[in-house]
């Protein structure tokens, strides 16, 4: 298919803005990943070395959670539109031994992003401002003293629910990128294959010849 | 903050045993809310002895001064006026750490160290390993510790660890004038309290009886109090003190088992690596070639 169309061999997916807006989101979460870790369960208490000790780890977290709740809205705002879910995106989830085993011909086809990274970005708009309004409430010196104590203690875990499940749902996004090849470009260089958008994205990449969207 | 070393029962944060090798009698301090005049000596014996002084506040048309708990102020007398058995009552409670043996502090606290247990029942704050997260005050079901605006670190009662450690009673003990205030060992404390109970009901106090609540697996600091099946009439003592559930699931069964689900997901990644392999594009180096 590619060989008869060769003006350009990779094509656009991500502008500069969007890959630095990712990676600001990228390096604020694993800040908060482990900061925030560090003071869940004792035995990664000793990720509070990265931050200069268990004092400044807890000063900072909650400020690069802000941060984080910015950068991440700039992102879902550009592209909620593009993970809205399709019937075809039912199918690709009840085929999901399909995905995992990488046959990934068997599939319904699949546009922009599939159903995996659409429910990846589904679960980040519910947990991301649950984890920030959370993080007010739990906010020592600021903001905790002006709760109840019952709402302190709810708050404290339902932000610890949420970044569990969000950490999982990461662990899971970064596996996909490096598990599909030719993936980690997109948001590096900006650019992917024709062969990979082909194959992973075919809707999206017959509207892209069409000059429909990019 | 004491010398005791060897008896360290439970740390904050710590998964293996503290060196817990020296078993020392677990002691108690006996409130009698019923001879306690309000006088609050022990109010300033407590400052006295840990050199603290509360800054000098405005009256509210009440006695009690502080106001509240403050990082300074370990101990405060509470006043409330009720309606009893058809008479005024002015109940005075001396307030402050209750020393539970099932601490929620502890619980709640992510920092090692910054909270201790000792085998005598005493639970300590060590300050200099606090964070300033506040999790020990969402853990303490008696509302207790309270965060310094001046260091961010928390402070309450030690029950005097550093004097009981080298034979001494705590300092709101020794200047109690009524005796309302006693310290011994938990065993002694609690026959002790029987006796006054007794005879508080003989006088008519029919629902006299000891605060040592078991929902907190007892305290090291307990209260006689005349009506003990209204211990709210106290100014709020929770009549059923626990730790709350929230906390229990937030530091308890969530903590590992949260903690393992991460682990074992980032290790289903790389088994699924190893076993069904990358998911590569075919004609990718014909392009690239091309």
């Amino acid at each position: 298919m590619s060989a008869t169309t060769r003006p350009s061999l990779l094509l656009p997916r991500y502008s500069a803005g969007q890959r630095l807006n990712h990676w600001i989101t990228a390096i604020t979460f694993l800040l908060l990943t482990f900061s925030g870790l560090a003071l869940f369960h004792p035995s990664l208490f000793w990720f509070t070395q990265f931050f200069g000790g268990g004092t400044w780890t807890r000063i900072l977290h909650p400020y690069i959670g802000v941060v984080m709740f910015v950068s991440f809205s700039l992102l879902a705002l550009q592209f909620w539109r593009h993970n809205l879910l399709s019937r075809n995106d039912l199918h690709w989830l009840k085929q999901i031994k399909d995905v995992v085993r990488n046959r990934e011909d068997r599939l319904p086809e699949v546009d922009r992003y599939n159903a995996g990274q659409k429910l990846l970005f589904w679960t980040m708009i519910a947990t991301i401002p649950t984890l920030l309004i959370t993080g007010v409430v739990i906010w020592r010196p600021w903001f905790a003293p002006y709760f109840a104590i019952d709402t302190v203690r709810i708050a404290a875990l339902v932000h610890a629910v949420c970044a569990f499940v969000m950490i999982s749902g990461i662990i899971v996004h970064i596996y996909a990128a490096l598990w599909i090849k030719g993936t980690i470009g997109a948001m590096v260089r900006g650019t992917v294959t024709r062969a990979w958008a082909a194959k992973h994205h075919p809707g999206w990449y017959r509207r892209v010849l069409r000059g429909e969207d990019h | 903050m004491a010398l005791q070393s060897l008896d360290i029962l439970r740390r904050s944060a710590t998964t293996t045993p503290s060196p817990q090798q020296r078993q020392m009698t677990e002691v108690a301090k006996l409130i009698d809310v019923t001879k306690c005049i309000g006088c609050k000596a022990c109010q300033s014996a407590c400052q006295e002895w840990n050199d603290l002084r509360e800054e000098i506040g405005i009256n509210e048309g009440s006695y009690q001064n502080p106001h509240d708990l403050t990082a300074n102020s370990w101990t405060l007398m509470r006043f409330a006026e009720t309606e009893q058995n058809g008479t005024l009552e002015w109940l005075i409670r001396k307030d402050g750490c209750m020393h539970c043996a099932d601490p929620g502090c502890l619980k709640a606290c992510p920092s090692p160290g910054a909270i201790v247990q000792y085998s005598n029942g005493i639970v300590d704050f060590h300050e200099e390993h606090c964070i300033g997260c506040g999790y020990c005050i969402a853990g303490c079901p008696f509302d207790i510790p309270r965060l310094s605006k001046k260091d961010s670190k928390v402070y309450k009662c030690t029950l005097c660890s550093d004097r009981v450690a080298v034979g001494l009673e705590p300092a709101c003990i020794k200047a109690c004038p009524t005796q309302a205030l006693v310290f011994g060992s938990k065993e002694d404390m609690i026959e002790h309290a029987n006796d006054r109970i007794t005879d508080l009901r003989e006088r008519g106090f029919e629902n006299a009886g000891l605060y040592d609540p078991a929902g907190v697996g007892g305290t090291h600091v307990m209260y006689v109090l005349h009506h003990a099946d209204q211990p709210q009439l106290y100014n709020d003592l929770p009549k059923d003190p626990t730790i709350s559930p929230v906390v229990s699931v937030w530091k308890g069964i969530m903590k590992p088992l949260a903690t393992a689900a991460m682990a074992l997901t980032a290790l289903a990644g790389f088994f699924h690596y190893v076993t069904v392999g990358p998911n590569e594009t075919e004609g990718d180096d014909e392009e690239h070639s091309a």
